[in-house]
């Protein structure tokens, strides 16, 4: 029987009236790609730091089930359990690279540091594991020593996916992963993405204002206004045929900018 | 030596003595844990080893007799200023032989000949934070330290072996203590970490600037961190030392002559004395 690995029922996390996250429930379900659009200030990275454990929400309930089977009420966690989490069940792809890389630590360095996080403690391995998830997010193997401070945007962002993907965490949390790329490099990394989810079976909440980024990687989408959830479905049923006037506009706007 | 009047018995007064020692008895209390601790102003400055004389000030009494050591000597100019200090300020009684010793501090060596029980080495200490290399924010490796979040202790010696194919961490070479807390053992050399293990003394370390203490008691596990593919080793040289012979010390390189002739020598001036029949 299938049942959803994250579910969030009423989670609120209100900075200032109506700023911030305002009694959000959804489901994310195994092996789902999971897409939160909204336009800027709506919400959407506030909900993501909340599901993945990054701050804790005011109000409402958040239950996470791990590969064991564990079912762990987040909002009750303690910070050592959660930050286990981080670095074991969850995935966290932040926009800027550099808020996820260490950029003085070789590429190796970054990605082994999660393995060697969970124990992992033969050097061997762990560099042979470094060249399969390079070679996996298509950066050339060779590239191990060196620093991810010379690497291009789009190299960055890859290295931060295969430094979050090496431990095979259960559920990714991603913040406009594509957001600061040019548009052929973001092709290139959409690409790149949508093979690694569907190989490796995870489940993904992507944050994006980007119809294009959601219509390419995500299954259902959720779409978040002023803090609250006001449409939600399939994704080509909310892109197609959007209820909500707000969603409508959203939509309108690519499709005027394509 | 003269008495100094005019100060209280070892320089330090006796609220900041017991402040210390305060944070002496919980560093005992927990191996391996830092102690933030009130370091008062010494009369000398930082990375002189302000904070192992306040330590030393703190423990020190009438019938103790003092060692002091810096890189193995005892007669370099700090070693001979930090003992001045004491036998002035406390009026104890001061050696230079190892065995003599009830307490030794000492900076960047810890002794060849092995300590006993009862004794108590002194470490002072630059940079008391081993994860600092990797985290500036101290709220942040505190909770790491907490949390026993030491991946990253990993990371900086996989660098090492990436870069140098070798663990090349010859000093501060970090450790895990009793199985719990990672450890800076202070700029010793890598050599001297397995003399921390199980060490019969009391192993006390105070870091003036950055106001930390921290302990290993008598008899705990100090274990070096490594890679069951890069095992930890100690450094080893060709030679022996070119005074006493000893092929099982920690030797240092000395220029003997203005034509830039060189010879190794035992690093431990008092070992290689003694062994020559030089000390009582
Ligand atoms: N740490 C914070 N302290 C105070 N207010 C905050 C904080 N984080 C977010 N907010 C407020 O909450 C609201 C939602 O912000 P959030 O960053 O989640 O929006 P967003 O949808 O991610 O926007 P963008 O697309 O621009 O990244 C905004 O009004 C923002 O100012
Ligand atoms: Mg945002």
């Amino acid at each position: 029987m299938r049942e959803p690995i994250l579910t969030a029922r009423d989670v609120t996390r209100e900075y200032a009236p109506g700023q911030g996250c305002l009694g959000v429930s959804l489901d994310v379900w195994p092996g789902e790609v999971l897409g939160i659009v909204g336009e800027s200030g709506s919400g959407k990275s506030t909900l993501l730091r909340l599901l993945s454990g990054q701050e804790s929400p005011d109000s409402g309930t958040l239950q996470f089930i791990d590969r064991h089977q564990t079912v762990w009420d987040l909002c009750s966690s303690s910070e050592s359990d959660l930050r286990y989490l981080g670095r074991t069940e969850f995935g966290i792809i932040h926009q800027n690279p550099r808020d996820g890389l260490r950029l003085r630590i070789s590429a190796g360095g970054n990605i082994g540091e999660r393995l060697m996080g969970v124990g992992e403690r033969h050097y061997g391995d762990i560099r042979a594991e470094a060249e399969k998830w390079l070679a996996e997010v298509e950066i050339d193997p060779s590239r191990i020593d060196d620093r991810p401070a010379v690497f291009s945007g789009g190299m960055q962002q890859r290295l931060q996916i295969a430094r979050n993907l090496v431990t095979h965490p259960k559920l990714v949390f991603m913040d406009e992963p594509t957001g600061g790329l040019d548009v052929s490099v973001q092709a290139k990394l959409l690409d790149t993405l949508k093979r690694l989810v569907h190989d490796l079976g995870i489940s993904v909440v992507i944050v994006t204002h980007d119809m294009g980024v959601a219509r390419l990687l995500a299954d259902r989408l959720l779409v978040m206004k002023s803090g609250q959830v006001i449409e939600s479905g399939l994704t080509d049923q909310v892109l197609d045929d959007p209820h909500a006037a707000y969603t409508q506009q959203l939509v309108a706007s690519i499709l005027q900018v394509n | 030596m003269s008495e100094l009047t005019g100060y209280n018995f070892a320089y330090l007064d006796e609220q900041t003595k017991r402040m210390i020692r305060r944070g002496l008895l919980k560093a005992v209390a927990v191996p391996g844990l830092q102690v933030p601790f009130g370091g008062r102003e010494m009369p000398l400055p930082y990375g002189w080893g302000t904070g192992g004389i306040q330590v030393t000030a703190a423990i020190i009494g009438d019938d103790d007799c003092l060692k002091v050591i810096d890189q193995g000597a005892d007669d370099t100019t700090n070693a001979v200023s930090i003992r001045r200090f004491f036998a002035k300020t406390a009026q104890v009684a001061t050696t230079e032989v190892t065995e003599d010793a009830s307490i030794i501090q000492t900076r960047h060596r810890i002794p060849e000949t092995p300590l006993v029980s009862g004794q108590i080495l002194v470490y002072q200490v630059p940079i008391p934070e081993p994860l600092r290399f990797i985290e500036p924010r101290e709220t942040e490796t505190r909770k790491m330290h907490a949390l026993s979040e030491y991946g990253v202790m990993h990371v900086k010696l996989y660098e090492d072996i990436a870069q140098f194919g070798q663990i090349a961490t010859a000093y501060a070479y970090p450790v895990m203590v009793n199985g719990r807390y990672v450890m800076d053992p202070s700029p010793i050399p890598k050599f001297d970490n397995p003399k921390m293990h199980q060490n019969p003394a009391l192993q006390l370390f105070g870091a003036g600037r950055e106001k930390r203490l921290y302990a290993v008691p008598p008899y705990t596990d100090v274990v070096s961190l490594d890679f069951e593919d890069h095992p930890f080793e100690i450094q080893r040289w060709d030679g022996v030392c070119e005074l006493c012979g000893a092929d099982d010390t920690f030797l240092d390189e000395v220029v003997v002559d203005d034509q830039g002739a060189r010879m190794f020598v035992c690093s431990d001036t008092h070992h290689c004395r003694s062994r020559r029949g030089e000390d009582a």
